[in-house]
């Protein structure tokens, strides 16, 4: 496809940045599970994945939309962007219900 | 509405197919308002585990909830706004307004004065600013 802008790799680098942005967030995620009094270490271990988890999510789903883009197909797939939204307000669950747990 | 929302699908099968830099420079709008909200999440839990203790009771708490409640609003209205805008792109139509960029700086803006005066209390208080 005809390129004068390079859209397609300014995408590509726009959905990087997004993951190394959710890369912070997971490990901060992580240590506040890891770090909050009244989470047991089962729990805690397992909240502490599931952070890791969901930048892997969006590491796959940017890898994917980058995959797409490299093989010419420039309309974003189904529920890819819902997705990148979901992981976010997990992160901001996982949160709030640690600031309540600590509270009480 | 909802089903606009999360079935991009959907969204697909109104009008004409844009060109597609226009389609790509609105995903990647779309991203930097994941970072955004990304970054208020971070600042949440940031402030839920550095913060000490603030001189009005459970401030630390609110920032935080708050923080992290902007953040999950920003992500789920950048979806929102992507398919609005991807659905005037394809009729032709104008692209969507909003008012969602001026009440998040007015909230972050309310957010940053409150502190600025928490700050202020503690020091006329003579206690070392935490």
């Amino acid at each position: 496809m005809s390129d004068p802008g390079l859209q397609p790799e300014r995408t590509t680098l726009a959905w990087r940045r997004t993951s190394i942005g959710a890369l912070a967030v997971a490990v901060l995620a992580a240590r506040a599970v890891l770090t909050a009094p009244g989470v047991g270490p089962v729990p805690g271990a397992l909240l502490a994945t599931a952070a890791l988890l969901g930048w892997v999510g969006l590491l796959v789903l940017g890898r994917r939309r980058a995959a797409a883009l490299r093989a010419g197909r420039p309309p974003v797939a189904g529920r890819t962007l819902p997705l990148a939204a979901l992981i976010i307000v997990g992160y901001a669950v996982l949160g709030t219900v640690l600031v309540l747990v600590c509270l009480g | 509405m909802l089903r606009q929302w999360f079935d991009p699908e959907e969204t697909r099968r109104v009008g004409n197919t844009p060109d597609y830099r226009f389609s790509l420079a609105n995903e990647r709008t779309f991203l930097a308002w994941i970072r955004t909200g990304l970054a208020l999440v971070a600042g949440g839990l940031a402030a839920a585990q550095f913060l000490p203790p603030l001189p009005l009771p459970y401030l630390r708490e609110v920032i935080a909830v708050g923080l992290l409640a902007l953040g999950a609003a920003v992500a789920v209205r950048a979806v929102a706004h992507w398919t609005r805008t991807e659905r005037a792109m394809r009729l032709g139509t104008d692209l969507p307004t909003s008012r969602f960029p001026l009440v998040l700086a007015a909230v972050i803006g309310a957010g940053a004065t409150l502190l600025i005066v928490a700050v202020l209390i503690q020091a006329a208080r003579g206690e070392p600013a935490p």
